[in-house]
């Protein structure tokens, strides 16, 4: 059998581009929208998100034949507010300034609709190796639109990537200036509106 | 006083906690196809943050802030690193014990709100204003009209795009933006329109 056709590997792949949890699945657009306006601030979300939502469908898949269907929901908030308790301590002890720029929104990994969603449709219903592997998978394509997002407003809006300016000074000189538009909150939704325009165009042919 | 209409039209317009900080897209892009259940959901939403946000900063101020325990002789613990679960927790227990003082007191509001309510435990807008309750440092009165006008913001929001959807049934939309796509650049526009209220002060 090649790897391709494994269960794992279409658990892992799938949400990676077809059933893309933001673009597809419109779950967990608040905090993709809110910090994107910096890469470096995306990236630290992504990988927060990712560790929370790989481990909460890990620990809840691992529980699933114990949890009383009529309490689910509060052992699922639960589980996933500890692990986002871990992660906001972690990044408060480590990585002090994102943190501070990110505020609310890593709290807000708790009620982000992808956390809840995977748990309920899949970490309820499937062992923990392949709940995992979604859980990651999930993350990454989370990860995925919120990177690219964050190039284009940081890159349009700022002239910079991670802070470090790549618009050349001679293209400034020459009249380019930056798209101060990208930089607020309506840039953010029509950056996410363009990206699913044009995902799903691809993905149509 | 000044203060207080000041926070209220900063976060009905400016700070509006859909528009400005993306709080609650899920329910909003979910729910706004119709006029119906968007107001319907808007009421719910205004409803349960006016209460939720006053209930978590009594939480907050008296259980969990960094010497919020000197009442019961324990001065030096910090239990602010709690607050993420402790305020689920009570805007859970608080969806829950209004859904059922509703069903018992008043069912044509029950019939009105009654499903949106379990909708609105995992609803980021709610959780959103608790924490920017604390970080704001708002004071008690501060923040009972904080929630209530996040609330009023957030349903203008709602109630809003869903006109404009209705409207933009009859519109030839470019094959692959329809549905999410445009959604989210109707609620691009809107956002821009609604940060020309920036600079009111008062």
């Amino acid at each position: 059998m090649k790897i391709t056709r494994t269960k794992a590997f279409k658990v892992f792949f799938t949400p990676i581009w077809e059933s893309n949890p933001v673009s597809g699945q419109i779950l967990g657009i608040c905090s993709a929208l809110a910090v994107t306006v910096q890469l470096k601030t995306a990236i630290v979300m992504s990988l927060a998100l990712t560790f929370v939502l790989a481990f909460s469908n890990f620990s809840i898949s691992l529980m699933r034949n114990l949890i009383p269907r009529n309490i689910r929901i509060i052992v699922e908030l639960t589980v996933i507010a500890t692990l986002v308790i871990f992660a906001d301590q972690v990044l408060k002890a480590f990585l002090y300034d994102i943190s501070k720029q990110l505020s609310i929104f890593v709290g807000l990994i708790i009620t982000n609709c992808i956390i809840m969603g995977r748990a309920e449709t899949y970490a309820l219903g499937n062992p923990p190796f392949l709940s995992l592997l979604d859980g990651i998978g999930n993350g990454l394509g989370y990860s995925q639109i919120l990177i690219t997002v964050a190039i284009m407003r940081e890159l349009l809006g700022a002239g910079k990537l991670f802070g470090f300016q790549v618009i050349p000074d001679a293209l400034y000189a020459a009249g380019y200036k930056n798209m101060g538009f990208m930089v607020l909150a309506p840039g953010a939704f029509i950056a996410i509106g363009l990206i699913v325009w044009l995902q799903k165009t691809v993905s149509k042919e | 006083m000044e203060n207080l209409v000041s926070i209220f039209i900063n976060s009905v317009f400016v700070g509006n906690i859909l528009l400005a900080y993306f709080l609650g897209m899920c329910s909003f892009l979910a729910i706004s196809s119709n006029m119906e259940p968007a107001v319907g959901l808007g009421f719910a939403v205004t409803f349960v943050l006016s209460i939720t946000a006053p209930a978590n900063w009594l939480v907050y101020h008296y259980l969990l802030a960094p010497g919020a325990l000197a009442w019961a002789g324990l001065p030096l613990v910090d239990l602010s690193f709690l607050k993420f679960i402790i305020f689920i927790a009570v805007i859970a227990a608080i969806v829950q014990a209004l859904e059922m003082i509703i069903d018992r007191y008043s069912p044509p509001l029950y019939m009105a709100l009654g499903v949106f309510l379990p909708l609105i435990a995992v609803n980021c807008a709610i959780l959103g204003a608790s924490l920017f309750m604390v970080e704001r440092d708002y004071n008690f009165v501060e923040s009972v009209v904080f929630g209530a006008s996040s609330g009023i913001g957030w349903m203008l929001a709602i109630v809003t795009m869903a006109g404009i959807r209705q409207k933009l049934r009859y519109a030839d939309v470019p094959g692959g933006l329809e549905g999410f796509g445009i959604s989210m650049i109707i609620a691009g526009l809107m956002a821009m329109a609604f940060m020309l209220f920036s600079g009111i002060t008062l």
